[in-house]
């Protein structure tokens, strides 16, 4: 009798989490709907907002998704040394050790301040810091966004990087000190290696969560709607399009940035899909 | 010494540089959120709601500080995130056991992509779909909406965290119970779940700091308010959301740090709770 309450409940649970899986993605193509129609998928891709009377009411996906992937991408390229030095700190040189601790700590409290807060010191503090540095006339723009993102991203890839260095067997290492190794030579002819499938889907889960970040991003970008064509240019990113625009958007304008939330979607899953994917095959 | 062991320390060194680099942010943020926001921190702020861009122009012109506070977004963060919260926790956890009971099930496996594609879903899509769900039937932006968002956000994170909890627990905890005699329903909640207690707690933790966070999808489903508000059919406010607001407005530049060490102090002490719960 009880083991049938149980089972109910847990069905009860499953029976909610399901739909709304489902539902958030049909939602979503139901509603980007008259945007395709209207303008083609690929064109919708491939191309710039109208900026013209004679052109009429026209949306393109171009410049927020080239400003996804260049802040995302630049934010991965700038956050790789950081975190893997976090990790081989924590997960190799003081292994165990109560400052590797508290290492790990400090890191972690990274991933726990909230994007928004980002956002203000990014505008506040680093913006000015950038200016100053003659690397951007106001600061904002794509390379700001990029960093705060990096910052942003590293305690997720450091932690995950640092199970993976752990999991090294220790007779490989044992076998090359045995052989006169210094601990550098192990690090990179052996730890590295040997975990390297395992680093780079980590550094594709973290991929993942810089593409969807928007606050921070909103917050230091720019938001400007052209092209951007070097880093130090303003932009917007698929996720700050969404933020900008949508309190006030309606009909067909709202119909794009629903389609702009489906492309970026359908991005941030494949690429975590397949980071896990990963993660899990070298698990096992 | 040989060049094979200069090497050798210098990467060490460099290691440690570069480890002790990535916390720069992390204390450059804590000082300028603590130095710009402390001289902010007084009863009004607890306990006011925000004065409108007038009055803080001239509080700040005669050198000042903003009268008022936050009350509005501490009242509607609480608002919004103890429903969500409530919900969320018994949903999670019975999705967690039901991923560990049924574990190579079809219907689990299912289950699993769903929870991850959730949990990696940008927090502004998950706006929108609360605003189409939600906010567009109701015909208002309401707190109502701001909850469905959050206990969306949290849900994964509990499942993902109550079942890697139970699969951590040693089998034969579960084997002695059902020896004794005890239903599979008896065992869980009587053995398994009360064992799981530490790590379960700190995933619910861990959820609700994440979205006390959370600004993005706040903008599209409780819009804000300039008064503290306890209607949850009705838009409202929170702190997070303050202080985009307050980000946009350059009469409120030394509330919004205010705002965000609020912000900040909570989302940190949860953080901490989470961690000594997680080791206890």
């Amino acid at each position: 009798m009880n083991d049938k309450i149980y089972k109910y409940c847990l069905i009860t649970a499953v029976g909610l989490i399901l739909p709304v899986g489902v539902g958030i993605f049909l939602t979503l193509l139901w509603d980007a709907m008259p945007a395709f129609e209207k303008f083609g998928v690929i064109e919708f891709i491939t191309s710039c907002d109208g900026n013209s009377v004679a052109e009429g009411e026209k949306y393109g996906a171009l410049p927020y998704i080239v400003g996804t992937l260049a802040t995302s991408f630049l934010a991965l390229i700038i956050s790789v040394p950081f975190s893997l030095a976090a990790a081989l700190f924590s997960g190799e040189y003081y292994r165990g050790k109560r400052f590797a601790g508290i290492i790990d700590s400090a890191v972690a409290m990274l991933a726990g301040i909230p994007s928004i807060i980002y956002g203000l010191w990014g505008f506040a503090v680093l913006n000015p810091i950038l200016v100053s540095m003659k690397l951007s006339e106001t600061g904002y723009g794509i390379l700001s966004a990029s960093l705060l993102l990096a910052i942003m991203i590293i305690p997720y890839s450091a932690s995950l990087t640092k199970e993976f260095i752990m999991m090294v067997p220790s007779e490989l290492k044992e076998g090359a000190y045995s052989l006169g190794a210094t601990r550098s030579d192990v690090i990179a002819k052996i730890v590295l290696p040997k975990c390297m499938p395992g680093i780079i889907s980590t550094f594709i889960l973290a991929l993942g969560r810089a593409l969807g970040e928007t606050m921070a991003v909103t917050m230091v970008i720019g938001n400007t709607n052209f092209l951007p064509k070097s880093i130090t240019d303003t932009g917007n990113t698929m996720a700050s399009i969404i933020a900008n625009r949508f309190g006030e958007a309606d009909g067909l304008q709202m119909a794009s940035l629903i389609a702009i939330a489906l492309l970026l979607f359908v991005i941030t899953f494949i690429v975590n899909l397949t980071g896990k994917f990963i993660v899990k095959k070298l698990k096992a | 010494m040989n060049v094979r062991i200069i090497k050798d320390k210098m990467m060490h060194a460099g290691v440690v540089f570069v480890t002790l680099c990535t916390l720069v942010p992390l204390f450059a943020i804590i000082y300028s959120v603590v130095a710009k926001g402390i001289g902010q921190i007084n009863w009004d702020f607890f306990t006011k709601v925000t004065p409108n861009s007038m009055e803080a122009m001239l509080a700040v012109a005669e050198g000042k500080v903003i009268p008022g506070g936050v009350l509005q977004g501490i009242v509607g963060t609480l608002l919004i995130v103890l429903p969500a919260t409530f919900a969320a926790v018994p949903f999670g956890i019975g999705g967690g056991i039901y991923l560990y009971e049924k574990d190579n099930s079809r219907l689990a496996a299912v289950l699993r992509m769903i929870v991850d594609m959730i949990q990696g879903l940008p927090s502004i899509i998950l706006g929108i779909i609360v605003y189409l769900w939600v906010v567009v039937p109701m015909k208002s932006y309401s707190a109502i909406a701001g909850s469905v968002a959050m206990f969306i956000m949290m849900l994964p994170m509990i499942v993902r965290s109550t079942e890697e909890t139970l699969r951590m627990l040693p089998n034969n905890l579960r084997e002695a119970g059902l020896t004794l005699g005890g239903t599979n329903f008896r065992v869980m909640m009587r053995v398994m779940l009360p064992s799981a207690f530490g790590g379960t707690a700190t995933g619910i933790l861990l959820a609700v700091s994440r979205v006390i966070g959370e600004t993005a999808p706040l903008t599209l489903t409780i819009l804000g308010s300039a008064n503290v508000c306890y209607d949850p059919r009705e838009p409202n406010s929170a702190v997070s959301l303050l202080i985009w607001e307050f980000y946009n407005d350059p009469n409120m530049q030394s509330l919004i740090w205010s705002a965000a060490l609020l912000l900040l102090v909570i989302v940190l002490l949860l953080n901490l709770l989470a961690k000594k719960l997680s080791k206890g």
